[in-house]
């Protein structure tokens, strides 16, 4: 095991910012990029009309 | 119809005179605001001036890219030329030559007096002139793929120079560095000899994929 | 087998065939992210060289490798989607392009972060992350173009051939850059030097390569069912899905 506490986890050894930056932001886009394919598809269904189910 | 497409295209051109001013002072104003922007000093602009001459080159041949196709296509003409049994890629290989001349080679005239603005030594001038002969139609023959690709479309103009300056990147690399290695006392021939090599390369492709594009765009 | 392929070259039954594989890539995502991460976290050493900062490597190589492997996945599609007019592969090279986009943009992200504390810029002119940004530059060409076209079949066409000039091009840009990069080496830093990577630091980076495959072809699939809905929205079959409300 790398780390003793929590705290020495989020610091990564004094690189704690950038290393967390890449993976917020990775983090982010994927949550963006899954979001907005939703909600295109949303949309598609509000063109439709009268849809309830959401399965495949 | 090789010929008689460069004949037609240069006759409108020189009816029209105004075009070809426009892409030859936008040019000359790019490379004049660069000393401006930077200060006058002189060491400082000497090892500019390739990299300013060869991007404001770039900027300058695309800015009438967009005339290439846009008014045979507006008047129809281009439509009739699709249906003749002509080679469209040798119709636009004219048309990408004629556009070469009108911007191209005003280009590579001035670039000595600009050179001379930046206190280019005289074989550096020599070079900047041969690279640019050489690159210029290169510009022209890509850029006649990105001109066929957005014909008629709204924001064409902008469009063009997202599509066409990346793939200008290596022209633009060779063409600067080739001046650099002059100045730097180096060997500049095997620059000069890539480039030319992109010439040959897009004089048989890139006609091609215009046509291509062209096909696409007038369906 | 072949009758069951082309089959599923139409539109209309690779819909619910991918509806049926989403689910599949995402948990498989799933499962190699956790397993990648943890490897990456908490088994991988400390990089005797780097330190802790060098575990930016679990995503940024997955992210500048899926960029480049996309983008000629995109071409591959887009290419086949000109020669043989089939829809669904000029679909899929649309739906590809975002998240290659997005891939690029996470490489050059994260390369600056790594790059601030290992060279102390957050930016060089190296040949890697020069064609990097190049490549980011094709990509948003490629959508920009497809988006300025009204008509489907024209932008497929159009992109396809923009996609395939690129992709001509790519090797000879990436030369270029890096003979130009060559010459000026005096202001930029060498990161060619890889130090020896310890075993379950390769593994963790591979599981994370892994991992971004299966995100891929999930959201991928995700777009191109959206995309086949948007442009077939008056066809019979999708007319029939929304009967049965399960569009």
């Amino acid at each position: 095991m790398n780390w003793s506490s929590w705290s020495e986890f989020f610091s990564m050894g004094g690189y704690g910012l950038y290393v967390w930056g890449s993976y917020a932001v990775v983090f982010l886009c994927i949550v963006a990029e899954v979001l907005l394919i939703s909600n295109r598809r949303r949309t598609l269904e509000k063109q439709y009309g009268h849809i309830h189910d959401l399965n495949k | 119809m090789f010929i008689w497409i460069i004949k037609r295209d240069l006759l409108l051109a020189v009816r029209r005179q105004s075009d070809v001013l426009i892409t030859l002072f936008f040019f000359i104003i790019v490379v004049s605001l660069f000393p401006l922007s930077v200060g006058p000093e002189m060491n400082l602009l000497r090892t500019m001036a390739p990299g300013v001459v060869w991007v404001a080159a770039l900027l300058a041949s695309m800015l009438s890219l967009g005339r290439m196709f846009s008014n045979d296509y507006l008047d129809g003409t281009l439509e009739q030329m699709l249906l003749s049994p002509q080679s469209l890629s040798i119709l636009v290989l004219g048309k990408a030559f004629a556009h070469w001349i009108v911007s191209g080679v005003p280009l590579v005239l001035m670039a000595p007096v600009l050179g001379i603005q930046y206190d280019l030594p005289f074989d550096a001038l020599l070079v900047l002139t041969g690279a640019l002969l050489l690159g210029t139609p290169v510009l022209s023959l890509i850029g006649a793929i990105g001109a066929a690709l957005t014909l008629g479309l709204r924001g064409g103009g902008v469009l063009v120079s997202l599509l066409v300056l990346p793939l200008y990147i290596p022209i633009l690399i060779f063409g600067a560095g080739a001046v650099e290695a002059n100045m730097a006392g180096i060997a500049f021939d095997a620059h000069l000899s890539l480039i030319g090599a992109f010439l040959l390369a897009s004089l048989v492709f890139a006609p091609w994929a215009a046509a291509a594009s062209l096909r696409v765009s007038l369906e | 087998m072949a009758i069951n392929w082309f089959k599923y070259s139409s539109p209309a039954s690779f819909y619910t065939l991918a509806g049926k594989m989403i689910p599949i890539f995402v948990i498989a995502a799933v499962i190699f992210l956790v397993a990648g991460l943890y490897i990456g976290f908490f088994v991988a050493p400390t990089d005797f060289q780097q330190g802790e900062a060098y575990r930016i490597i679990f995503i940024h190589v997955p992210a500048a490798w899926m960029s480049m492997f996309l983008y000629v996945v995109m071409a591959f599609w887009a290419a086949i989607g000109l020669a043989f007019n089939t829809r669904l592969s000029s679909m899929f090279a649309t739906a590809i392009a975002p998240t290659g986009a997005m891939f690029t943009f996470l490489a050059l992200w994260t390369g600056a972060l790594w790059g601030k504390p290992m060279w102390g810029t957050w930016w060089v002119w190296d040949a890697r992350l020069t064609s990097e940004l190049i490549l980011f530059f094709l990509y948003i060409g490629f959508m920009s173009l497809q988006a300025a076209i009204d008509d489907p079949r024209r932008a497929d066409k159009a992109g396809a051939i923009i996609a395939i000039v690129g992709v001509v091009n790519i090797p000879i840009i990436y030369f270029s850059v890096q003979w130009w990069n060559t010459l000026h080496q005096g202001a930029s830093v060498s990161i060619n030097q890889a130090p020896a990577m310890a075993s379950t630091m390769l593994t963790g980076m591979l599981v994370m390569v892994l991992a971004s495959w299966m995100y891929s072809i999930a959201v991928i699939l995700k777009r191109v069912r959206v995309i086949i809905l948007e442009r077939e929205s008056h066809s019979a079959w999708v007319t029939e899905l929304q009967k049965k409300g399960a569009v």
